[in-house]
């Protein structure tokens, strides 16, 4: 088997009494998209947050790559391949689509120090960031302002701007959370795609997208793992559809 | 009727061109005086802009800048002009009373400085920094009155305005042609550098440092550059101002300049290209006409300031463009 590209290991983080995640420990492995399910405040975006260094854990590390980046900050992290997307859309409302695009291609490009040249003439840049709106239906959208999108629109440019990076691993937290039948259709097509060039680990609600796509489904409740697996196994564990699928069994 | 932006910025500069050279027919040099005071303003709050407008860093401390442009400059004349030594511990220099040279230093300096004061307070941001800034700026202004040998609380004279190769800045209109060409060159490249990718970076970190992190930029050293860059333009700005005046003071490092200068780019529309020209010349010309009929006249400032705050973020400059601007 091949080695996980993206580990975490026996993370815990407390928030005052409250237990955001306990030991949780999770792997990635190369072209492999993994779902994380659990209910409202199972830690699941604690989870995501820790991973990309937002926010310390108490006790525990995260490796990247086989190599400990606990201590690096979000933005070293970011360069050394955490492609994120946020559960609330986390853009540059006063730019157009296409700065935030572009904003996403400066670390890569090494263009984030040149102070001469418009950003929007540069070709390299601009093909990168046009490629990735391209890729998730935003090439229309280029030129509007990024507060006048949709609430859709702004999802997809939120995985617009983590395909940017071509990142050793995507961290997704939520990327469908209220995008209409349709919109979810597409970016679990998009998706299913993308995991051949790198992994993805996906924070989910919409269980159709989940099962449409996961290889293996970790299941969180209140900051605990309580069950990893096949998306079959998770569908028929009994453990699951009590605390989370809301069966009785 | 609503009107482009570059057609706005197209008219102000060459209002401000025009006005000296219509006052040098009239022979009306006080004319050109007070123009000439506008484009330095103007020069001191396109730096604090560059922090401000384009980095959302509201630094209560620019004065600190200016002041020390203004002491640079004053210093180093001084110097030259009584033929004594400046002792600076690794070296010494007999002062100089070329403006270029001071110029130069001014810059240096303001930028070091600043470089000092942004690793101490951009850590923080809203009103931590604010606070932060201003206490900088106080410490400047308590300093410069304490430092007995450059004049205290009194300030120092310079009695001869320094040169500039193949000009005599001693006519009002030549040292105005100067302080408009600078004003021009730091336009353009503060033009140039807000469509670069670093200002788009620098814009992005003003909106959410968030997402600037996420995309693997480090927001803080973005903004450090900014804020280095800004004070060495502000720096300059003083430089000149002392050099306009032939005298500097501590009040060139109060908080009530650093003030002025947020309130003159606020009036002209914040992180626009022209607005702290714009906003530079509105506070010339109260301050002149205003204050020629009441010592209260900053009162109706405050009128002027309120109105543009309440039927326009984007300034005068968003009032005529109809464009309310992005910017905060
Ligand atoms: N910064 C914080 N300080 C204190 N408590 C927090 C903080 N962030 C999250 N929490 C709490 O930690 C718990 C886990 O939150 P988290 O956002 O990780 O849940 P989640 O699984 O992502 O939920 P959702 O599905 O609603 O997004 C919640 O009870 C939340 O209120
Ligand atoms: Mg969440």
């Amino acid at each position: 088997m091949s080695k996980p590209i993206l580990a975490t290991d026996a993370l815990s983080k407390q928030f005052g009494a409250l237990t955001a995640t306990h030991d949780v420990s999770i792997d990635l492995n190369p072209g492999e998209i993994h779902a994380i399910i659990g209910p409202n405040g199972a830690g699941k975006s604690t989870l995501i947050k820790q991973i990309c260094g937002e926010i310390h854990p108490d006790s525990g590390r995260v490796l990247l790559d086989d190599r400990d980046v606990s201590a690096l900050p979000p933005h070293v992290r970011a360069r050394a391949g955490l492609g994120r997307t946020f559960q609330i859309s986390d853009l540059c409302m006063e730019d157009t689509v296409l700065e935030n695009a572009i904003l996403g291609c400066l670390a890569i490009e090494g263009a984030s120090w040149r102070f001469w040249g418009a950003a929007q003439k540069s070709k390299t840049l601009r093909s990168r960031a046009e490629g990735a709106l391209d890729r998730v239906g935003l090439a229309n959208f280029r030129d509007t302002q990024c507060s006048s999108l949709s609430h859709g629109q702004r999802r997809q440019l939120e995985v617009a701007v983590a395909l940017t990076l071509s990142p050793r691993a995507f961290v997704m937290d939520e990327p469908m959370a209220g995008l209409g039948a349709e919109g979810s259709r597409n970016l679990t097509a998009l998706l299913d795609g993308l995991r051949v060039e790198a992994p993805i680990l996906l924070v989910e609600h919409d269980m159709d997208a989940v099962f449409a796509l996961a290889d293996r489904i970790s299941v969180m409740v209140y900051g605990a793992v309580i069950a990893t697996g096949s998306a079959d196994d998770i569908r028929q564990s009994a453990d699951v559809r009590e605390a989370y699928l809301g069966e009785e069994v | 009727m609503r009107v482009t932006e570059r057609y706005i910025n197209g008219v102000v500069l060459t209002g401000l061109l025009v006005l000296p050279i219509w006052a040098l027919a009239m022979d009306e040099p006080f004319t050109i005086t007070l123009a000439t005071r506008a484009v330095v303003l103007a020069l001191a709050a396109v730096g604090l802009n560059l922090a401000l407008g384009l980095g959302g860093m509201v630094s209560l401390g620019h004065a600190a800048f200016f002041g020390l442009g203004g002491y640079t400059m004053g210093i180093l004349a001084y110097h030259a002009q009584t033929y004594s030594t400046l002792n600076l511990g690794l070296f010494s220099t007999d002062g100089t009373t070329s403006m270029p040279l001071i110029w130069l230093s001014a810059m240096v300096i303001s930028a070091l400085v600043a470089f000092f004061i942004g690793m101490l307070s951009l850590r923080t941001t809203g009103v931590y920094f604010i606070m932060i800034t201003l206490a900088f700026g106080q410490m400047f202004f308590y300093f410069a009155i304490s430092w007995a040998q450059y004049g205290g609380e009194d300030g120092l004279s310079i009695y001869v305005r320094n040169g500039f190769p193949g000009l005599n800045t001693l006519v009002p209109i030549q040292f105005f042609g100067i302080c408009f060409t600078l004003l021009c060159i730091v336009l353009f490249l503060f033009a140039r550098l807000q469509a670069s990718p670093f200002g788009l970076a620098l814009n992005a970190t003003r909106q959410t440092r968030s997402r600037v992190q996420a995309v693997g930029l480090n927001p803080t050293r973005i903004r450090l550059l900014a804020f280095v860059l800004s004070g060495a333009i502000t720096g300059l700005a003083g430089a000149l101002f002392a050099d306009l005046n032939r005298f500097v003071s501590p009040t060139m490092f109060s908080w009530q300049l650093s003030g002025e200068l947020i309130v003159l780019i606020v009036i002209g529309g914040v992180g626009r290209l022209m607005g702290p020209v714009i906003g530079a010349c509105v506070f010339v010309a109260l301050e002149h006409f205003l204050g020629a009929l009441t010592d209260y006249w900053h009162v109706y400032l405050g009128v002027v300031l309120l109105c543009i705050v309440l039927f326009g973020r984007g300034g005068l400059i968003g009032l005529l463009t109809g464009k309310e601007g992005a910017h905060v």
